[in-house]
């Protein structure tokens, strides 16, 4: 089977290490579940999805939960603005994320697994469906899957609508269920009330990639790679002012300046970690490490060379949640527009700075009042853009 | 709220259900937990909102509110909870351990001072020139956060266009803080659905199916989510100017009849608590503000009860004794006009089912422009009739097209209680000391039989009263202790009785003599009825009549389209939750067993009117042209 892309050779310590398709499910199949997790209890592997909840206790708390059904679901949504690595697990190493699939329903006891797949990823959904086809000939998928009577499991694509809060876990569940983008009350956990209110495993394209490796070559060689706190590897996808932008796989702990270095990265005013989303680090700061203990990220990096405007790409940022956030609470719903008003009047020089430090402790209430993780991550840019980039931007003011 | 049923709103408007247990000494039962530092124990799934309630913690809310289901989404009840990174909403968080909550601290008030800021910046409104000011909680929340200024600015101008196509409800999105509890209200309480958030961001807003205006929806016009709005976005459409031009015009002739659940309810208008009745306070106000007569619409109460239950023995007697498969039983009942939208919405199939008569607010239309206006000598044309209901939906239905069977349109305007304690502040008067005074004649006062019909199960119990006197010849007395029906009576969602009727039959009543020779067909059977109010509860029996279960079996059914009957009708004052409504309706059984007269066929003014003018009896040719209605099956997603 062709990927839908000719198959760059990439090369990386981890996930782009070899592998070949159904290792994974003949090894955990002839294992047992218990060693799944053990493996990846002992690989340290933390969610990639941006919040870096640990994948083993995700997995052990959905296998305790009593119920009649349970869901594991691939979350393909890859909504953060400068993330798409996702794009690249999905169609160059399927096998990858598939088998992650696979062997994390086997491990939490679903029959069912769910890729909910970004609505501009439509174009790959046929090449997804033939390749779980392929599974499915080869007894990957399906009943009895390689002669173990009792594990029937099968994976359905299902498109998302285009917010990028359906990338949250809970509003992503309410959209699977047919309902409005909008994330719910928790506690409960999916974990125990998740997609048709059964215990759901959400796990984001690359944990489940990792998962894979993980499984067939264990938890010690994955822990191997990274720093203590934040095990193995992570892919960066790397845009804006450089001249090598792409998918890179490199370890955590990797330094922002050696980053930069990789990608030909010149004259770099600010490096945005983690998207829209994410901090803006100024110069002074390149040299922290990506790594949960410093600086946890999704994987979005954008390179900002000396010549871009702070303001104007603040602004695009809050213009983006404006639009973005679900509308249900307060704190996200009109703070954001309160935040992206507070640009704008720096931008025309009608602010104040009494105004503008208010503005700052909105966004410290959004950051903890909000309902789901778009209001609470929202003003972080804005707060670090602010607070990092204050010269420039006053600056421009007075000139 | 039912906590076991499965709510039709999106989970994300839902919080954790967990199971308290029932036995709260059972192991793991109750739970300590730390509220600002005292230790309290509480049972397994209270919310932190509901501790902190119990232990005299206050802690504000908006999106909150008792009869609906939590969606924890205006954060105004933000607290902390110790180990955790963000502040949490009390009224969506279930305690399953044992927690350390802080409910003052200086992040949660900023939180919450931020919050009520930020909605107050998107609110376009002046309190002063505002229906809700002294009564909105938003208002409330902004004094009781000291909010002094519009520190994120305010809007100047409206958002939205004020939707005014429907007889009933008002909408007015730009007071809107999107709390959703209309939403709620409408989707999970009514099981209706009209009402739903549309768009994103910034742009959200509630909005109807294809934001088509609310008079082309399915909206049965109960009035519910008004009850339930924080704020003035959604109220009532008011007629109090045009009546305040008629009582004004000297030609005009203006009569009122006043329901029995405004009366129960109109003193909390003026700071009293619910559950006082002011009836014949309120004759004496009215009188004074300028009404020309005060009628009592138990007057009409007690006529639908004998047409209503001539209909029903007509039926049964078709059925049973004819062996006519074609007549539709259960008879349902007709005098909720949310109910009557609902059924022809939702279930048209079933509309032959619908009792004929009309509600008494129609019947006593078609009388006041017909038999009334001779009697007094008043040209029909020149008779303004208005009804004091707790309704909105008596709004839409005085103005359905086809009630004007008195040649005139039959109800002029229906005034809810919340408008009638505005017109009675604003001719300043303070109803609770006015003196006391009679309905005036010909109708004079009515029987209790009218009066219950306010409270749910009350149709029924009225009907009851009379059918068993009239059937077994006994007094309802001798089969009801003091004639109070009881088991028809309460707030189950849903009731379902048997009644045996005996073997023992009376004489037919001279009244009915002329449609059923004798009883002895009911000799031995028994009445199998049931009541419903709130249309979700409704729902549940009309799914279950389609199913061919237990209420398909039953004769006569009352439907209520408002939790707890009339007395918690959309027209009544705000707030309301299932205490206050409770109280509403032990005002009214406490009036009934007050009165002398407590069945409808008993009331004096009733069998003048069947002497005087209805002179074929019930349903026939008169009663049918004047105080019968037909109904229109109409759209599941517009009207
Ligand atoms: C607004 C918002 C958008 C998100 N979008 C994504 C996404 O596109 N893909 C993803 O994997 N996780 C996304 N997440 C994180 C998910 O909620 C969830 O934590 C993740 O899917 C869990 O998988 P993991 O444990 O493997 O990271 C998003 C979170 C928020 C708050
Ligand atoms: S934080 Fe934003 S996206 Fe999340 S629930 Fe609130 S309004 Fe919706
Ligand atoms: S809705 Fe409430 S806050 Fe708004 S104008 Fe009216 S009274 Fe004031
Ligand atoms: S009046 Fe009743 S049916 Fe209409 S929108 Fe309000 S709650 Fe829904
Ligand atoms: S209309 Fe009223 S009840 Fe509905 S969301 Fe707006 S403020 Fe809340
Ligand atoms: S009252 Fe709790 S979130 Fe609104």
């Amino acid at each position: 089977m062709e990927p839908i892309f000719s198959k760059q050779q990439r090369t990386g310590p981890v996930l782009f290490s070899k592998y070949n398709r159904g290792d994974a499910i003949k090894k955990a199949l002839e294992t047992g579940r218990e060693n799944v997790l053990f493996e990846i209890k002992s690989s340290k592997l933390k969610g990639r999805g941006g919040a870096g909840f640990p994948t083993s206790t995700k997995w052990m708390l959905t296998a305790a939960a009593k119920a009649d059904q349970k869901f594991l679901v691939c979350n393909a949504d890859e909504g953060e603005p400068g993330t798409f690595k996702d794009r690249v697990l999905l169609t160059e190493y399927p096998e990858l994320v598939f088998d992650g699939m696979v062997v994390g329903g086997y491990t939490i006891g679903a029959k069912e697994g769910i890729v909910y797949l970004r609505g501009e990823y439509e174009y790959m959904k046929k090449y997804l469906e033939d390749y779980l086809h392929l599974m499915r000939k080869d007894n990957l998928l399906g009943n009895s899957i390689l002669g173990v009577s009792d594990f029937n499991y099968d994976i359905k694509i299902r498109m998302g609508a285009g917010a990028y809060v359906c990338g949250e876990e809970t509003a992503l569940i309410e959209s699977l269920e047919g309902n409005r983008g909008e994330a719910r009350n928790r506690p409960p956990y999916p974990v125990n009330t998740g997609y048709n209110g059964r215990p759901t495993s959400v796990n984001n394209v690359e944990t489940l990639a990792a998962a894979a490796h993980i499984v067939v070559k264990g938890g010690d060689w994955y822990a191997k790679v990274g720093t203590d706190k934040s095990s193995g590897s992570k892919l960066f996808s790397i845009s804006g002012d450089c001249n090598k932008p792409g998918v890179y796989e490199l370890p955590w702990g990797t330094k922002v300046s050696d980053l930069l270095k990789l990608v030909v990265a010149k004259e770099t005013k600010a490096v945005q970690v983690g998207g829209a989303s994410g901090i803006c680090l100024p110069a002074s700061q390149f040299e922290r490490t990506l790594a949960y203990e410093d600086i946890g990220t999704g994987g979005s990096i954008m390179i900002f060379s000396k010549n871009r405007d702070m303001l104007k790409i603040l602004k695009n940022f809050m213009e983006f949640f404006v639009e973005e956030s679900c509308g249900q609470c307060t704190p996200c719903r009109i703070g954001n527009v309160k935040l992206l008003e507070g640009v704008e009047m720096i931008e025309k020089g009608t602010f104040t700075f009494e105004y503008i430090n208010k503005l700052k402790e909105l966004g410290a209430t959004m950051q903890v009042a909000s309902k789901c993780g778009l209001g609470q991550s929202s003003p972080n840019s804005f707060i670090s853009i602010l607070d990092n980039f204050k010269d420039e931007i006053l600056n421009k003011i007075e000139a | 709220m039912d906590k076991n049923k499965k709510s039709r709103a999106p989970v994300s408007q839902q919080s954790l259900k967990v199971e308290k247990p029932t036995d709260p000494t059972s192991i793991g039962g109750m739970i300590t937990v730390e509220l600002n530092e005292k230790k309290v124990s509480v049972p397994l799934g209270t919310t932190i909102l509901e501790a902190c309630r119990q232990n005299q913690i206050h802690i504000p809310t908006l999106c909150h509110h008792e009869d609906l289901c939590i969606a924890g989404v205006c954060r105004v009840c933000a607290v902390e909870v110790e180990g955790m990174k963000t502040l949490q909403a009390s009224c969506a968080f279930p305690i399953t351990a044992s927690i350390k909550v802080k409910t003052s601290t200086s992040q949660v008030r900023k939180a919450r001072r931020h919050i009520i800021d930020l909605m107050l910046s998107e609110h376009y409104g002046e309190c002063y020139s505002c229906l809700r000011n002294g009564n909105c909680e938003l208002q409330s929340l902004a004094q009781e956060y000291g909010v002094d200024e519009y520190t994120f600015g305010h809007c100047d101008k409206p958002k939205y266009e004020i939707d005014k196509s429907s007889y009933s409800v008002v909408r007015d999105m730009s007071k809107c803080v999107l709390c959703k509890r209309c939403v709620r209200t409408c989707i999970d309480l009514q099981e209706v659905g009209v009402l739903e958030s549309i768009d994103r961001g910034d742009k959200t807003h509630i909005g109807t199916f294809m934001e088509k205006p609310l008079a082309d929806v399915i909206c049965i016009n109960c009035g519910q989510c008004i009850n339930r709005c924080p704020t003035a976005a959604l109220k009532a459409n008011d007629p109090s100017d045009e009546i305040w031009a008629a009582i004004d015009d000297p030609k005009k002739h203006v009569v009122i009849q006043t329901a029995p659940s405004p009366r129960a309810a109109i003193a909390e208008c003026f700071g009293i608590g619910a559950g006082t009745s002011l009836t014949q306070e309120l004759n004496t106000a009215l009188k004074r503000i300028g009404f020309d007569a005060v009628f009592d619409t138990n007057f009409t109460a007690d006529l639908t009860i004998l047409e209503e239950g001539t209909e029903l023995i007509i039926r049964l007697y078709k059925a049973l004794v004819g062996g006519d498969k074609s007549v539709a039983l259960p008879q349902f009942t007709s005098c909720s006009p949310g109910w009557v939208k609902y059924i022809e919405h939702y279930y048209p199939e079933y509309l032959d089912n619908m009792s004929s008569a009309k509600s008494p607010q129609q019947m006593f239309g078609a009388i006041l422009k017909t038999f009334y206006a001779q009697q007094v000598n008043v040209d029909p044309k020149d008779i303004v009739s208005v009804a004091l209901m707790p309704c909105s939906a008596k709004k839409f239905e005085c103005n359905r097209p086809e009630m004007d069977s008195s040649g005139y349109k039959d109800v002029d305007y229906g005034l809810t209680t919340r408008e009638m304690a505005k017109m009675i502040k604003e001719a300043g008067i303070y109803l609770p000391e006015m003196p006391k005074s009679h309905f005036d004649s010909p109708f004079g006062d009515a029987s209790g039989a009218g009066l219950i019909f306010g409270a749910t199960g009350g149709v029924m119990e009225a009907a009851i009263r009379s059918v068993v006197e009239f059937v077994t010849g006994n007094k309802a007395e001798d089969i009801f202790a003091n004639a109070n029906v009881t088991p028809v009576r309460g707030f189950e969602g849903v009731k379902y009785v048997e009644l045996p009727l005996g073997d023992k039959v009376g004489p037919v009543p001279e009244l009915i003599k002329h449609l059923v020779p004798n009883w002895d067909w009911l000799k031995g059977a028994t009445l199998k009825v049931a009541v419903a109010h709130g249309t979700a509860n409704a729902k549940k029996i009309m799914d279950d009549i389609k199913a061919g279960g237990i209420f398909s079996q039953c004769h006569f059914i009352e439907f209520m389209a408002c939790p707890g009957g009339c007395i918690g009708g959309g027209g009544q004052p705000i707030p309301t939750s299932l205490e206050i409504r409770k109280a509403r309706a032990k005002a009214i059984y406490a009036e009934d067993e007050s009165l002398e007269l407590r069945k409808s066929h008993e009331n004096p003014y009733v069998t003048m009117i069947y002497e005087k003018f209805l002179t074929d009896g019930p349903c026939g040719h008169i009663s049918h042209k004047l105080l019968h209605t037909h109904y229109t099956p109409r759209g599941k997603f517009i009207s």
